[in-house]
């Protein structure tokens, strides 16, 4: 296993395999797993693409009290489709379908996932559902303004197409059930032989997590959405108070899906961040078990909190106190991980590479966003924070300074495997610098006014928050500049970079040991797995 | 401290606040530092550690322990917030799309709240319409308004002053326009204003001549979507609409309808009977939003809007 295919002969890497149908059809009917992880790629930056423009253009909206560059319903129509698009077709999808797609079987010795059709599929339920989406934002009565959460009795009288946005919800969440079953199917049946659980790379144990949670979590999404449908056509009364429904019903059934959905945006990540600190560290992940194990918890627990939030929403008192405490439970696991990060560090021999200053900053950034949802879970602090800004900046610090920067570490430490080319290291380390320096600029702040009472979803300020508000503004102006920069290094690298090696890391685990990029194949032959997944003794980086 | 309630929930949140930059330091203090000292120029070759149990045991067992200490501040906390004393004063507070309206124990209404200093105020919650968020940032309360039930909050304000409300829950389009405020004055200052005797209010909204008619349609949050000038806003405007023909629509009929007292009384009562074209229908059933006299007040300051 010690040997790297580099530029054998015959060797036809997997996008120019002639054996496909040609041009674009060969991508969009082709069930080949690292295809379909492309057609996700390109889909999912797209689509963020779009919503971090939505982002910055709220945030010049706040640039100054009283002075707009928008109207009040457009602000409305903006955070919520901004949220919309972010939640359910960027960042639930994008670790799992990308990454998980593309890496999943190599990681585990397999030639393709268990099922490629319905792999396949699932992409084409996700474009079906990113297009009526749009339709809903472009269709009479305007875009979505409910806000991402959908909060009946509001979205059961607002005038514009509901029943549409959430039927795009309805759609997406069967894409992603439908990945789940993928993913859990493939890491029982296709697991290369020597290759037991406690082998796999902990990236697949993230995918594995994850993927128990949109199986089991995503339907009551859907069900919930058709309820909203099924009040808003036939006024069936469930939610309506007017007929006897309760409002409160329906907060419990979105949050019991989508609080755990933090949990499926952030678990793969942390799964790639366990991929990435050994190798850069050149030593053995410090605590295999406990990082694999913390991920299941993460994914059990994280199911029973979502009252954390209703805690002001007139649920029982004592319903709060038991939501509270295992929200404070549910912190230990990924405090776990931290700290076994952090150890794998020690007395390593530390290469700052691209991926791991990513994978760094991540650390940092998900830390802040952690340690900022204690104060959310204690009972009587939440009462003071709830639905203001330091929410916002919370679940920012979390999602995009967590997941986002998790992603971005995966996408400079694999997409030279995936492209077969390497981008310009220098230019990706500027990019992080803007990016980091900026979103700590931008979100930041918020904490500072949400803890002074600023509440969130405001169109418009009290004066004394001015300064702070400018100061978001302008971080988030560079943190948008660092982003584009970072796209445009990768995208650039992808197309005209220099040929990358086959191990330009010195990774250990199987994808390592492929061509970059593989052939349509993957494996010639099904390796036998001899070692865990961090050990370096028999691994050699190429250049 | 502005209440009672202030300083409890201070405290859980320089307790976490304390811990948290502990920890941040921490962490990142051995993140740079491991960065450095174990740098491969100079570690060359890494040292193999799979793992140590104890070590491994005692970062389960200490973040544990602190994370439940917290659960208890965060606790106890709640359980003073949650339980009004038996004494309060009870001030009954309707949240609407987009005004607040408080109503006392004697009958009176107000669009404002005052308070007397020192005593245990209780709030009853309700909405009219969808969910708002009762949020007095210097009190450190909030608690959600919702439609068909009624929810609690109380606070004891400890210093004289204004204080703003504010909507935290998401409410649609003016949702950040949606603000009163509450003036904390001494015990004998709000005996009077109860009975209604002018009192000055610091910061309050004077007009000193406004007809009775205007003040209710401002006190009853009626303006914050009808504007008396004829300027856009969500609902139609009150300037010239007495003796119009209104185009409406009736059970998905449209119609043209005079606009004279009693359909102003019907639109009131029950807005959702006859929609303006062009307009959404979203204004609350306001039954007892005016009483026979206040709506005659408001008739016929609608009247001389021409």
């Amino acid at each position: 296993m010690g040997e790297t295919v580099g530029t054998a002969e015959g060797y036809v890497p997997f996008y120019a395999d002639k054996t496909k149908r040609p041009g674009i059809l060969g991508w969009i009917t082709s069930t080949d797993h690292k295809r379909i992880a492309m057609l996700y790629l390109v889909s999912v930056i797209a689509f963020f693409i779009g919503a971090v423009i939505l982002g910055l253009l709220m945030r010049l909206n706040m640039l100054i009290p009283g002075h707009k560059i928008m109207t009040a319903q457009d602000y409305n129509a903006m955070f919520t489709v901004h949220g919309i698009i972010q939640i359910f077709l960027v960042v639930i999808p994008a670790v799992p379908t990308i990454f998980g797609n593309f890496f999943l079987p190599l990681l585990i010795g397999s030639k393709d996932m268990s099922f490629p059709r319905l792999n396949l599929f699932s992409w084409y339920l996700y474009i079906a559902g990113a297009i009526i989406a749009f339709i809903a934002v472009f269709s009479n009565g305007g875009a979505v303004d409910t806000g991402w959460t959908f909060y009946v009795p509001f979205s059961l009288k607002t005038s514009v197409n509901v029943p549409l946005a959430t039927f795009a919800v309805f759609i997406l969440g069967m894409s992603s059930i439908l990945t789940g079953i993928n993913i859990v199917t493939t890491v029982h049946q296709l697991r290369a032989p020597g290759m037991g659980f406690f082998r796999m790379p902990l990236s697949v144990w993230g995918f594995y997590a994850t993927a128990w949670v949109q199986i089991l979590a995503t339907p009551i999404i859907g069900i919930t959405m058709i309820l909203v449908i099924m009040e808003r056509l036939f006024g069936i009364g469930v939610f309506d108070p007017g007929k006897g429904g309760d409002p409160l019903l329906y907060q419990h059934l979105f949050w019991i899906y989508s609080h755990p959905a933090v949990y499926i945006m952030i678990l793969p990540t942390m799964g790639v961040i366990s991929d990435i600190f050994p190798v850069f560290s050149r030593k053995n992940i410090f605590g295999y078990k406990m990082i694999a194990f913390s991920s299941l918890a993460i994914a059990s627990v994280g199911s029973l909190v979502w009252g954390h939030h209703m805690f002001v929403s007139g649920q029982s008192d004592l319903a709060g106190i038991i939501f509270s405490l295992l929200t404070f439970l549910v912190a230990v696991p990924s405090a776990i991980k931290v700290f076994n990060w952090l150890a794998t560090m020690y007395k390593g021999s530390i290469q700052i590479e691209p991926p791991f200053l990513f994978a760094l900053s991540f650390i940092f950034l998900f830390t802040i966003g952690g340690l900022t949802g204690l104060f959310l879970g204690a009972l009587s602090a939440n009462v003071q924070l709830h639905d203001t800004y330091f929410v916002v900046a919370h679940f920012h610090y979390i999602i995009f300074g967590g997941m986002g920067f998790g992603w971005f570490a995966a996408f400079h430490y694999w997409l030279p495997k995936m492209t077969g080319r390497m981008y310009d290291k220098k230019t990706a380390v500027v990019a992080w610098l803007v990016s980091f320096v900026g979103f700590n600029l931008f979100y930041f702040p918020l904490f500072v006014m949400g803890w002074e009472g600023m509440p969130r979803r405001y169109y418009d300020y009290p004066t004394r928050f001015n300064d702070l508000q400018t100061l978001a503004t302008v971080g988030s102006v560079v943190l948008v500049i660092g982003i584009f920069l970072m796209i445009w290094n990768l995208a650039r690298g992808s197309l005209k970079g220099e040929k990358a090696p086959a191990n330009p890391w010195g990774g250990a685990t199987l994808e390592w040991t492929l061509p970059s990029p593989p052939t349509s194949e993957d494996f010639e032959e099904i390796p036998t797995v001899t070692t865990g997944p961090y050990d370096f003794s028999h691994r050699e980086k190429t250049e | 401290m502005a209440a009672t309630s202030t300083g409890v929930v201070n405290g859980a949140l320089i307790y976490i606040l304390t811990f948290s930059i502990l920890i941040l330091f921490g962490i990142v203090f051995t993140m740079v530092y491991f960065a450095v000292r174990y740098r491969k120029s100079r570690n060359p070759v890494a040292t193999e550690i799979a793992g140590n149990k104890w070590l491994e045991a005692l970062w389960i067992i200490l973040p544990t322990l602190l994370a439940l200490s917290m659960f208890v501040y965060g606790l106890t906390g709640f359980n003073f917030l949650r339980n009004a004393p038996s004494d309060s004063i009870t001030v009954k507070v309707h949240a609407r799309q987009w005004s607040w309206l408080f109503e006392y124990g004697n009958g009176k209404k107000s669009p404002d709240m005052v308070v007397p200093l020192g005593k245990n105020v209780r709030c009853e919650l309700t909405s009219d319409d969808v969910i708002h968020g009762f949020y007095v940032p210097a009190f450190r309360i909030q608690q959600d308004t919702v439609p068909g039930i009624t929810t609690q909050v109380w606070f004891n304000a400890t210093a004289e002053g204004s204080y703003d409300v504010l909507c935290s829950q998401y409410c649609g389009l003016k949702h950040s326009n949606m603000l009163a405020k509450i003036f904390v004055v001494s015990p004998a200052k709000y005996d009077d204003w109860l009975k209604g005797e002018p009192i000055e209010l610091a910061g309050a909204v004077q007009k000193a001549d406004e007809k009775p008619g205007e003040v209710l349609l401002r006190e009853r949050g009626c303006v914050s979507c009808h504007s008396t000038d004829g300027g856009p806003m969500v609902g139609p405007t009150f300037k010239g609409l007495f003796g119009s023909k209104v185009r409406v629509i009736t059970e998905g009929k449209k119609r043209a309808v005079t606009a004279d007292d009693a359909y102003i009384q019907k639109s009131i009562v029950d807005p959702a009977a006859d929609i303006v074209e062009g307009y959404p229908n979203i204004m609350p059933p306001g039954k007892d939003v005016f009483s026979p006299e206040e709506f005659h007040e408001v008739l016929e300051y609608i009247e001389g809007l021409r």
